[in-house]
Formats: structure tokens, C-alpha cells, sequence
């Protein structure tokens, strides 16, 4: 049963991306990749270290991978913007994973100049994937300003807390036509998979994955979960009414006409 | 006539006179993994060996890692 | 207007649907499965207002009573109309009002327009919606205005029935304290549209439908909108109608958004309904709009008799009106028989309130101040 996700016209069949940092090497880093079956991996952008010489990470993202370039490290919009134009410039396409953090402490996204920067890099004909704190109106916005998904937070990169933002995140899926994809925080298959269930259109993971104890097998496993919660949600209103309940009918006072 | 420039934001001396694409050469860099920015502008790498390299330059050289989340 | 976007074009997507070779096509399993997720697409709407889902009407209709509950409790809105005008420019075939009926026609002078409202104030309502017809002449908006100046002495909400306006001319109405809007589209097909309005600048579809959105961008704090069911295929028209209320509450999440469901009335002799409405058509259309979407506001008017608006009211209707009369000055005038359409529910603001009490509702007159 094939069940892609478009994003910028492009169709994605694995609905785990996959963020490339902290592994323990990079070999280990294209043995997940691969076993995980990945199409959308993210990677960020450095200065280069002239001094030492370093393997390319692109060597070991398989060829069909789709790249998404984080702005990690910008702290205002104008940072973004200048992140995404040199990554646009290394030539592995125009997707962006915007990530716009001033605040070191928890390390939650400015959805102010996310949409500032949002607006200006959509223009240029960027695909934007905001990484935002979730809320409504400034999803509506990053839209309006023609982003192409949504990345809102399931608690604080890192943290490994599963989605507590699970209530706003609901309220994301159901309101906003575009797809909602889970960022940060998600430390354990099952949610990913809850992330999944509830209509999710994809989920990012790196830390699980990254730290795991085997790497190769806890990307498998979130894989599967990823799949099974995908399952789940294409059919959990295949369920049974739970209104037959016995009480005065309301509609007894209806008569044939 | 050595030339003091900036590269990623330290300071170098280069020996002679050469143009971005030499520079590119000389720190054994693939053109095609990176992007560079000079005096803030980023530059289209098919230009990189028409701009002649000048004192006080800012040269930024940036490529990927990993990173995620 | 907001970026150009409009229901029209949202309208268009489904206006050619073959609703009936669709509805045929509806499952029981899309019915169950429709009344119990948590947030319902188009597709689930068409299910629930499908011929099949009749068999369904009574889960349904709890489901719609828990909605109601969760989202309103126990409370529903009291209102009256105030006809100030029945002068109308506009030839539409079911209105008593049809430019072409031949009848001495009204228009209340400020002294009267207060007569009336002394005259509902004492029954203790708060809420009026005032109507005219359509003739910029005789009505203009500057006589509107003057009426609304008047009003505001003795209610806190003023709603409007009246002809379209401009987005300003809106904002200079809620800038004198209008509250709300009614405008209904009346039969959102198209072509049935332009057969049943045969002259006037209601004719205009779009114009009309454009307006609801109008008066969002003026910043109304409710809108009320309808469908005369009768005029066209119920089920379709019903469908389009709750599309359109999904649509506003999407585009204005801070405006309260309503319909009403009036069915066609005897008041134009000749006229027929092209469709006929059942009681249990008008059950299905009220539980799928709840279920559809639980906060939408439902208005019940006096057109219905009163014991079907007893048995509707746990169903989701969140608004009725009381005391009624269609006529111009008919409150104080009980006799005036120039009415737009016949009313059927007769009785009084206080037998109303007792009835509502009796059913464990709270009667409310009074729901806000403005400041």
C-alpha cells in the first residue's frame, strides 16, 4: 500500500527524517541512513576547518537522500537568511529547516523572526520547514507567508521528554492545511508513533537515534514505529459508535409524514 | 607583496597575488561541497577565478556537517 | 476584501458534484465513522446528510445534544425582530416583500421606531435584529443609522437584516454599536438563485455571497448566516451552508459565527417550495451541523410551531427568537397584516422564558455589554 507525503512537489515514502548530528561516527551514520531506508536527512551548516582535514558528511548520505539544511546556530532572521543562502550555494538544493534560537537556556525557536526570515527565503522560492514553538496564529502566519511545512516542538531539543505539546500539536493538525511534522524531543519509538496516530505528517528524530546504545537498531525501531503510527492513524476512526447508549430518544417525537 | 585577508574570520597572509579560485586550489577544497562568501557577498562558483584576491578581504568557506536535532 | 479569497471559490469545487449519484455511493461504516472523529472533513458532512444517515437520526441526535452541552451548557439567547421597512426594490418570487406584491407599503418614523422599542423593552429583551427590505431611497443608510442612534437607548445588542453594504459602510455601523449581522444567502445554487430573484441588485450572487466576509473585515462580532430551505435540494443546500459557516470560522476565528435553517412559509401566493422540508430533514440538518462543527451558533425563528422548537431546542440550538411579528410595527399593532412571511410559534416573551425554565435552559436577554 503505497502512502507518500508530498512536500514542494517531491514525494517522500519514509515519514522518519532523520538529523545527522552526534552520532558516534559517520560510517555509523551511513549504516543508519541506510537500514532506516531515510529520505529526508537534515545537516547544518559550518566554516570550514582549514586546519584539519575532515570527511565530508555528504559522502555518506546515499545519493537519493533528500537534504534539509538546518539554520542551526542563527539567532535572528538575518543569521537564517544568510545560513540558507550559503546552503542553497553548496548546491544540495534550496530545503530549509529553519531554525531561528536566541535563547540558550532551553533552546526554544523566536517564532517572531522565524516568520520574518520565513517570509523573505519563501520569496526567493525556498522550501521552508519552520521549526516553531507550537501556536496557532504564528502557524497561520508562517503559511500565509508561504511555508511549506510546519516543525513544531515536542519539548526542548535534546531533552529526550517525549511530546508535551501533544494538546497544541492536536490543535495544529486540525487546523492547519499543511504538513505538521514533529521536531525535538522525541526520545522513544512509541512516540513517534504517537506523533504518528495523532496525524502527524512526519517526524524528525536525531538524539534517540544518535545516543542509542546501537544506533542502526533503534533507527529500525523508529522506522517501525514510525510506519506502525502511520497505520494507525489512517485508521483509527474505523472504530465502533460508542453513542448507542440507552436514554430518552430525542427524535421519539418525529412522525412518518 | 604578501596580502593580509581573513578567512572564516582569522587572519592569514597570502604570498602573492591569486584570484578566489586559486585560493580554493591551494587549500585543497572541493568547489562543489562548499560556498563561499567574499566581503559578504556570496559568490557563484563559476565566477570564483575572475575575482582577484585584495588586501583586507573577508573571505567566509562553509560546507556541511551533521546536525539535526 | 481579504487577499481576494472568497467562498465562491470554495463553492465552486463542489457546485458540480452529482449529489444525489454521491449520496447513493455513502456507506454505513462512513456515517459511524463520521459522527465519531474528532474533527470532520467535507466528506464527512455529505455522509452525515445523507439519505442513509436517516437511519442513524437518533444517535445522531445524542450526539449532537453532548456537543451542545460540552459547548453551550444550558443557556439560550432570546431575540426579537424589529421590521423598520418593508419598501423593497428586489423581485424575489417567496418574499412577501416582492417589489412587484402590490400592498400599501411602511416605513417607520423614528417616533414609531421608539414606540416599538418601548414596546419590547418592557418584555425585558435586550437582543433585537432589525430588517428592512431593499430601496436605498426610502431607507437609506443614513435613516439605518439614525434608527440604530435610537435603539442603542434600549438594547445592548443590535443586530442587522438588511440589504448587502460595503465593507466601510459595515464598520461605520459597528462603530455605532451594531453587533451583528444577519445575511442570508437564501439558495446557494446558482442557477435556482437566478431564477427565483428576477430583478434588483440582489440578483448579483456573488455580491451577496461575498457578504458575510464584508462585515468579517468590518469586524462584526457575530454573523448569522442561512439558507430558505425549500428553494433548492435541502441536503445540497445544507451542505453548502455549513461549508460557508466552516469557511468563516476558519477565515474569522474571533467572530461568532451562526445559521438558520428557515423553511420556505406560506406568504406568497403561487410560489410552491421546490423541495419539500420534513421535520425529520430539519432534525438531520441540525444534529450534522452540530456535529459538524460544535460551536457554531444555531438560530431557531417562530417561522417553526412551537412544539417542534421544544423538541429542537436540546438538539444545538443555541439562539430563538420571541415574541414575534413580521409586519412593520407589529409590535405595537398586533393586526397590521403586511407580513413577510407567516410566523407560527405566537407566543409571548414570558411564556417563552417559562417554557425554557420548565426545560432546565436559562433564558438569557442579556449576554453582553459593550464597553
Amino acid at each position: 500500500m503505497k502512502d507518500s507525503l508530498t512536500l514542494a512537489g517531491k514525494e517522500i515514502n519514509n515519514r522518519l527524517f532523520i538529523g545527522t548530528g552526534k552520532f558516534p561516527s559517520k560510517e555509523i551514520l551511513k549504516k543508519v541512513l541506510a537500514q532506516a531506508q531515510s529520505e529526508v536527512v537534515t545537516v547544518a551548516l559550518r566554516r570550514i576547518d582549514l586546519e584539519s582535514k575532515e570527511d565530508n558528511i555528504l559522502d555518506f548520505i546515499p545519493k537519493n537522500c533528500q537534504i534539509l539544511t538546518n539554520t542551526s546556530g542563527a539567532r535572528t532572521a538575518k543569521e537564517a537568511i544568510r545560513i540558507a543562502r550559503l546552503a542553497k550555494a553548496c548546491g544540495c538544493g534550496d530545503w530549509i529547516k529553519l531554525e531561528v534560537i536566541s535563547d540558550n537556556k532551553y533552546l526554544l525557536p523566536d517564532n517572531l523572526e522565524t516568520i520574518e526570515a520565513t517570509k523573505v527565503l519563501a520569496s526567493e522560492g525556498f522550501k521552508i520547514f519552520a521549526y516553531m514553538s507550537p501556536d496557532l496564529s504564528v502557524a497561520k502566519k508562517l503559511i500565509q507567508v508561504k511555508a511549506t511545512a510546519i516543525m513544531p516542538l515536542g519539548s526542548p531539543i535534546g531533552s529526550k521528554r517525549g511530546v508535551k505539546t501533544k494538546e497544541l500539536v492536536k490543535i495544529l493538525i486540525k487546523e492547519i492545511d499543511a504538513p505538521i511534522i514533529v521536531d525535538a524531543g522525541i526520545g522513544y519509538p512509541s512516540e513517534a508513533a504517537e506523533c504518528m496516530e495523532l496525524g502527524c505528517s512526519a517526524v524528525l528524530v536525531n538524539t534517540a537515534i544518535a545516543t542509542a546504545k546501537d544506533p542502526v537498531e533503534m533507527a529500525v525501531s523508529f522506522d517501525l514505529a514510525v510506519k506502525a503510527g502511520r497505520l494507525a492513524c489512517r485508521n483509527v476512526n474505523q472504530e465502533t459508535s460508542e453513542f448507542a447508549k440507552a436514554s430518552s430518544p430525542l427524535t421519539g417525537f418525529l412522525r412518518d409524514e | 607583496m604578501a596580502l593580509k585577508i581573513k578567512i572564516n574570520g582569522k587572519s592569514q597572509v597570502l604570498e602573492k597575488a591569486m584570484t578566489l579560485f586559486d585560493l580554493i586550489k591551494a587549500k585543497g577544497l572541493n568547489q562543489n561541497r562548499i560556498a563561499i562568501e567574499y566581503n559578504q557577498n556570496i559568490i557563484d562558483k563559476d565566477s570564483l577565478s575572475g575575482i582577484l584576491i585584495k588586501e583586507n578581504d573577508s573571505i567566509e568557506i562553509v560546507n556541511f556537517i551533521g546536525g539535526g536535532r | 476584501m481579504n487577499e481576494n479569497l472568497s467562498f465562491y471559490s470554495l463553492y465552486s469545487k463542489y457546485k458540480n458534484l452529482d449529489f444525489s449519484t454521491y449520496f447513493k455511493k455513502v456507506n454505513d461504516d462512513e456515517i459511524i465513522n463520521s459522527f465519531n472523529k474528532r474533527s470532520l472533513n467535507p466528506d464527512n458532512l455529505l455522509a452525515l446528510l445523507s439519505v442513509k444517515a436517516e437511519n442513524y437520526i437518533e444517535t445522531m441526535a445524542q450526539k449532537a445534544k453532548d456537543l451542545s452541552l460540552q459547548h453551550f451548557g444550558r443557556a439560550i439567547l432570546l431575540y426579537t425582530p424589529l421590521y423598520l421597512s418593508n419598501y423593497c426594490i428586489n423581485e424575489c418570487l417567496y418574499c412577501g416583500f416582492n417589489s412587484k406584491v402590490k400592498f400599501k407599503r411602511k416605513k417607520l418614523s423614528l417616533e414609531e421606531v421608539e414606540k416599538e422599542a418601548t414596546f419590547i423593552a418592557k418584555t425585558g429583551l435586550q437582543h433585537i435584529l432589525i430588517l428592512t427590505g431593499e430601496s436605498e431611497q426610502i431607507t437609506p443608510l443614513s435613516y439605518i443609522k439614525e434608527c440604530i442612534q435610537l435603539l442603542k437607548k434600549y438594547f445592548t445588542s443590535i443586530s442587522i437584516e438588511i440589504f448587502p453594504l460595503k465593507t466601510n459602510e459595515y464598520k461605520e455601523l459597528v462603530a455605532l454599536g451594531v453587533d451583528g449581522l444577519t445575511i442570508y444567502q437564501e439558495v446557494y445554487d446558482e442557477k435556482i438563485y437566478s431564477q427565483v430573484h428576477l430583478k434588483g441588485p440582489k440578483k448579483d450572487y456573488a455580491h451577496r455571497l461575498d457578504t458575510a466576509q464584508r462585515a468579517g473585515d468590518a469586524k462584526m462580532r457575530t454573523i448569522n448566516i442561512g439558507a430558505l430551505l425549500g428553494l433548492g435540494d435541502w441536503r445540497k443546500e445544507a451542505f453548502f451552508m455549513l461549508l460557508h459557516a466552516k469557511y468563516l470560522q476558519d477565515l474569522y476565528p474571533e467572530i461568532e459565527i451562526s445559521v438558520s435553517l428557515p423553511r420556505l412559509r406560506p406568504q406568497v401566493k403561487n410560489f410552491k417550495a421546490i423541495s419539500k422540508v420534513s421535520d425529520k430533514n430539519i432534525v438531520q440538518i441540525i444534529t450534522a451541523a452540530r456535529i459538524f462543527l460544535p460551536r457554531l451558533g444555531i438560530t431557531l425563528s417562530t417561522r417553526e410551531n412551537s412544539s417542534l422548537r421544544d423538541n429542537l431546542l436540546p438538539l444545538g440550538i443555541t439562539k430563538i427568537s420571541a415574541g414575534s411579528t413580521t409586519a412593520v410595527g407589529g409590535h405595537i399593532n398586533s393586526k397590521e397584516k403586511d407580513v413577510q412571511f407567516e410566523i407560527a410559534d405566537q407566543r409571548d416573551v414570558a411564556t417563552i422564558r417559562r417554557m425554557l425554565l420548565a426545560k432546565g435552559y436559562q433564558p438569557v436577554l442579556k449576554d453582553w455589554v459593550g464597553v
